[in-house]
């Protein structure tokens, strides 16, 4: 079997400050992660390929220093990463991110199963694994908390849904999108790290996977960013209550009375 | 479909709304997306169509109307009865490419997020997430979005010119429903599913519906949030209390949802949910960040914790010094009273 796990760099805080000035968001200083329901995206990989063995490719689209947590994959079990960088892919949104990757899924060929995370914290579409799924013309599962059975043809999916879950069956190939209950991500060893810092990581052109340069980029994008500005403030004071407990009780049910808010 | 000339544009009208579908029922965020979708269709002088994909939905024409579509677009189908996104999708971008809508609002829910990133692929267009303002460009006739975007640090503008429908997804309690009116009639169409749109993909073979916690997190309008300061999933049903009391829901932070405490769906923040509710009691949560980007755009947020200086205690409106477990005790005999 053979998995792809599509994990994003993102900024390590979701603490993201625009400057008032250029009205850009300000990413200096801010450390860049692997997104963190990805993390959850690879150690399901890494436990079907312990069951089942598998080939685990780790996948990002970004800019070079994006082969760190391409490298952090590879400390926790995937067998080699491939990074898609090019100027070309640069402005890319949801709908040109996922034509991107889906067309470096088929260049790698004999793909089963992409795992990819319920969303990125930065842009929190949840957009681009579904995108995946419908570029490839594949199956999808998303939100998915549990893969009870995995076998070579097909698998289970149990998916959280508002008002409860649902478990369905899923013929490969399928892209999925995972949330945080799926598994607990094992920590890399250190000996796992330091190999990790010596593997050669491929970097592939948009040229390298066939992308069509009108479907990628800023120009590729059909939704573009006309404006970003600081959310509206939260307004006025905190009211603070302080006493014994039947006092506070009191005072917090009548505010919330006087508001309407009970 | 790229429509990057004023010619093709022309061949797109209408706003419609996807309708959020459960056991064959329309969902209150429906209604909501219909009331903001109603200003958009006025403001481009069409219609607002409202589509509903599932079994025994033509029921819901009437209460569609009640709301303010104009048409009501019913796809009525046992075969939808689960919920099966490819064939959805497939449905749905089959009946763009037949009426041609402008605009295509969804729910930013759980099966919304499913489907109409599937639909905007297939179908060519741009898709915005959770948008929490929608409004139409005085000047091109395009549809405006208006999103948060790091963890609600920042808001974004995102436009879509050359591409047709615009779609867009809003998360529940965003928008505002309109009162519903039973003397509104409109038209209805009906369509069908086509060999091979269903089951082509999976087979859902179990479905749970959550009994036991009645209101969900995205739709309550109240929630009462627990964390490491609840101390014990006995703690909880402390919390549950409450809730029940003013018809809430029971959120958690990430670190009593780690210690096993409640389930994962009740999780708030980053790696959790990010909910709406008019009221958030945070209960012993000292509010980190990861936390707080899930929930700082509540309406009005209380406090409890015996720490009087953490971020969540700051941010709050009203910050209740003290422990939560004789606060809120002494908050249900009170509400008891009169
Ligand atoms: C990648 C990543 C993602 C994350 N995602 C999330 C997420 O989605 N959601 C989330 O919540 N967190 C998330 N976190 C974790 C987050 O950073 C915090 O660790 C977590 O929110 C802390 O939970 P807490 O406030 O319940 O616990 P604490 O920070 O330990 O706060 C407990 C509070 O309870 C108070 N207290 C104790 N006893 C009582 C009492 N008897 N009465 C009243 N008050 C009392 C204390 O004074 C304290 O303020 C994430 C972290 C990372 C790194
Ligand atoms: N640039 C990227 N490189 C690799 N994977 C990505 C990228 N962008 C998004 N993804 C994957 O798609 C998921 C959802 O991202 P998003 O739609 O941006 O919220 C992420 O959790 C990743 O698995």
């Amino acid at each position: 079997m053979k998995i792809v796990v599509c994990i994003k760099q993102v900024p390590a805080t979701s603490d993201a400050k625009i400057d008032p000035e250029t009205k850009r968001i300000v990413r200096e200083g801010i450390k860049a992660v692997t997104n963190p329901f990805d993390a959850y995206a690879l150690e399901e990989a890494v436990r079907i390929k312990e069951r089942l063995g598998a080939e685990v490719i780790a996948l990002t689209m970004g800019p070079p220093r994006a082969d760190m947590v391409l490298r952090e994959a590879i400390a926790v079990g995937a067998d080699r990463g491939i990074l898609l960088s090019d100027r070309a892919f640069g402005g890319s949104d949801t709908w040109a991110t996922s034509y991107a990757l889906s067309k470096a899924v088929e260049r790698i060929g004999g793909v089963d199963l992409v795992l990819c995370g319920k969303q990125a914290i930065d842009g929190d579409t949840a957009q681009v694994g579904p995108g995946i799924a419908a570029q490839l013309g594949w199956a999808q599962a998303t939100y998915v908390m549990a893969m009870p059975q995995v076998d070579e043809g097909s698998f289970t999916a149990k998916r959280m849904h508002e008002d409860g879950w649902d478990l369905c069956r899923i013929a490969f190939p399928a892209v999925v999108t995972v949330v945080k209950d799926l598994n607990q991500p094992r920590i890399p060893t250190l000996k796992g790290r330091l190999a990790a810092q010596k593997v050669e990581i491929p970097t592939w052109t948009a040229a390298d996977v066939g992308a069509d340069l009108s479907k990628i980029g800023l120009d590729g994008s059909p939704t573009r960013v006309v404006k970003t500005e600081p959310p509206p403030a939260r307004n006025k004071e905190t009211l603070r209550i302080e006493g014994s407990a039947a006092d506070c009780a009191a005072a917090l049910v009548r505010e919330l009375r006087q508001k309407s808010l009970v | 479909m790229l429509a990057n000339t004023p010619a093709l544009r022309a061949e797109y009208r209408n706003v419609w709304v996807v309708a959020e579908v459960s056991g064959g029922k329309v969902q209150k965020v429906t209604w909501e997306l219909l009331g903001a979708a109603r200003r958009l269709a006025d403001a481009r002088s069409c219609e607002l169509w409202c589509v509903a994909l599932g079994d025994g939905v033509s029921k819901e024409t009437a209460a569609i109307h009640g709301y303010g579509a104009d048409v009501a677009l019913i796809v009525d189908d046992s075969r939808l009865a689960r919920f099966d996104d490819e064939a959805e999708a497939a449905a749905l971008v089959r009946l763009i490419g037949k009426y041609r809508p402008e605009i295509l609002v969804c729910a930013a829910t759980t099966r919304g997020r499913a489907l109409i990133p599937r639909v905007a692929v297939t179908s060519n267009s741009g898709l915005t997430a959770d948008c929490t303002g929608l409004a139409i460009d005085p000047e091109s006739g395009d549809l405006l979005q208006t999103r948060p975007a790091f963890g609600g640090n920042i808001m974004a503008t995102i436009r879509s010119a050359n591409h047709r429908p615009q779609m867009a997804t809003v998360r529940p309690r965003v928008m505002n429903a309109l009162d519903f009116d039973p003397a509104r009639k409109g038209q209805s169409i009906s369509e069908g599913l086509l060999e091979g749109e269903s089951g082509a993909f999976k087979t859902v073979l179990e479905v749970f519906h959550d009994e036991e916690n009645p209101v969900n997190l995205s739709d309550a309008r109240f929630i009462v949030a627990g964390g490491r300061g609840v101390k014990g999933a006995e703690g909880f049903k402390l919390l549950r209390k409450l809730a029940d009391a003013v018809g809430g829901a029971v959120g958690a932070s990430r670190a009593a949802v780690d210690s096993g405490w409640v389930p994962y769906n009740h999780q708030v923040g980053q790696t959790g949910q990010t909910v709406q509710a008019t009221v958030y009691v945070a209960c012993g949560i000292s509010g980190q960040i990861q936390h707080l980007v899930g929930m700082q755009s509540c309406d009005y947020i209380v406090a409890i914790d015996k720490n009087p200086d953490t971020p969540m205690m700051r941010l709050a409106d009203a910050a209740v010094v003290g422990d939560l477990y004789e606060i809120i005790p002494a908050m249900l005999a009170e509400l008891a009273r009169t």
